[in-house]
């Protein structure tokens, strides 16, 4: 879990994979949820897709969903265009100081 | 396995004042004891205490404070459905014959730590609750139309049923265009669409039936239970229009005490958001899929208290670790015929829906006069 956090300070969104099924396990872990094999950490695609959004003060929040498996909330840039549900979208920028965070822009 | 019922019953007025939990819950014990006929100490062989906060060996500092020694306890966890889990336990030692008298008792502070689930990255810089209800109720404003309207009449209906609970934190009816008018928390979500956290205690007593008559005329059998937990991370409800936990939970709760939708006549269900009761009355099985807005529309115009007479978490507020005993109080007092001003006619079966970490988890108990 450590590794998660570290790589997200780093700028690099990374999740647990089993080293025996390949099953990504997310929220991450330091074991596979279906075999309770050993996991490796490897980058995520920072190509996504838009699951759901709001918007609290001006600035868009949302659900974004990658490797068709994992879903994560963060704050969603959409500069001129409109959001909309399924729309393309990538992960910009992660951070963790006192809490995971993600950036995501509308493609 | 042995039948179980509710023997008795305590409840704290919800506040903010600044008392320790063990206080908190000493109130509630205190009450059930001083309402509940020939009950003493040494009848009570379980003990279990149901909250979020940090306390140590809580079970035993409260079987201690109480005066009782008991042979089973030990506290309960599980975020915002607690209280119903922990009468779960209960049921469970009493209808396997573990033991034979229980007193579940909850409560929570206005500043819980249990308000976020720290654990869940899924949910990345939003880990406030009000950002899963915003997605929830973008998501049934887009399927089936839902509107704030709807989601204020909600508020609306259960702030003014809490007008008629003297336990409730809000004391103050609110209408649905003021319920609109109130805070933006988010585009979808406003201020008086959100329960408040604050101070409450609750404590029942579940006894087998060989026992149960010496301690009341009229007990209140519980006889369907279901509880289910789909995931801890909020990101893995992958319809956002339902509560798959609920559905789950509901239909093991139905099966087992052969009962079905069309037979509950009042029901206490976890409105923590407005958007909650919505969906909760389509996934329980009381209207069918999508017209929860509807329905809530039709029970605030005919001002039925079907649903959340005691004004559920929105109107009553929300001290976590009390609000599923405090849901079970309610129903117990509605088919006991007890509930004053509140009293939904005729009823004779009852449900309590209480659900924890944006649906990850629910639990639904039926109960029969």
């Amino acid at each position: 879990m450590n590794q998660f956090k570290n790589e997200l300070k780093n700028g690099k969104f990374v999740c647990s994979e089993c080293t025996k099924c390949n099953k990504l396990v997310w929220p991450p872990s330091d074991f596979c949820n279906v075999c309770f094999s050993k996991v490796k950490w490897r980058q995520i695609s920072k190509k996504g897709k838009l699951i759901e959004f709001s918007k609290k003060d001006n600035v868009f929040f949302c659900i974004a969903e990658f490797e068709n498996t994992i879903r994560v909330m963060g704050e969603l840039k959409t500069g001129l265009k409109i959001p909309s549900v399924d729309h393309d979208l990538e992960l910009v920028e992660c951070d963790y100081t006192d809490k995971e965070k993600f950036f995501f822009q509308l493609n | 396995m042995r039948r179980v019922g509710i023997g008795g019953f305590g409840l704290t007025k919800f506040n903010k004042d600044d008392v320790s939990i063990e206080s908190l819950m000493l109130s509630s014990i205190k009450s059930l004891f001083d309402t509940s006929q020939n009950l003493t100490q040494k009848d009570v062989d379980v003990v279990l205490t149901s909250t979020n906060d940090n306390r140590k060996y809580l079970a035993n500092t409260m079987s201690e404070l109480a005066g009782i020694s008991p042979k089973i306890s030990h506290s309960v966890e599980s975020l915002c459905n607690s209280g119903a889990n922990s009468v779960i336990s209960a049921y469970s030692y009493i209808a396997s014959g573990l033991a034979d008298v229980a007193l579940v008792v909850g409560a929570e502070k206005f500043d819980s730590p249990g308000l976020v689930l720290e654990w869940d990255v899924s949910r990345g810089q939003y880990k406030h609750p009000v950002y899963w209800s915003s997605m929830f109720t973008r998501s049934h404003m887009r399927k089936y139309g839902t509107t704030m309207e709807d989601l204020a009449t909600v508020s609306a209906k259960n702030h003014k049923n809490a007008l008629e609970n003297p336990h409730a934190y809000f004391d103050k009816e609110y209408s649905v265009e003021e319920v609109m008018q109130s805070k933006n928390i988010t585009d979808d979500v406003r201020i008086l669409d959100c329960s408040f956290p604050c101070n409450g205690s609750a404590a029942i007593l579940l006894v087998s039936d060989e026992s149960i008559k010496k301690f009341t005329d009229c007990p209140v059998w519980l006889t369907g239970l279901g509880q289910k937990t789909i995931s801890a991370g909020f990101t893995k409800n992958e319809d956002l229009t339902k509560l798959k936990s609920t559905k789950y939970a509901a239909n093991a709760a139905y099966t087992m005490s052969k009962k079905e939708p069309k037979d509950i006549d009042v029901a206490e269900v976890h409105d923590a958001f407005s958007i909650c009761e919505i969906i909760e009355v389509e996934d329980l099985g009381f209207v069918e899929k999508g017209k929860g807005n509807q329905f809530v529309r039709t029970m605030y115009d005919t001002q039925n208290k079907k649903i959340n007479p005691r004004g559920g978490l929105l109107g009553s507020g929300h001290p976590l670790g009390a609000t599923g005993i405090a849901q079970v109080v309610e129903i117990s007092q509605q088919l006991q015929n007890k509930a004053g001003k509140r009293q939904v006619e005729e009823a004779k079966v009852g449900l309590v829906q209480n659900m924890s970490a944006a649906a990850t988890s629910s639990t639904v108990l039926i109960f029969e006069s």
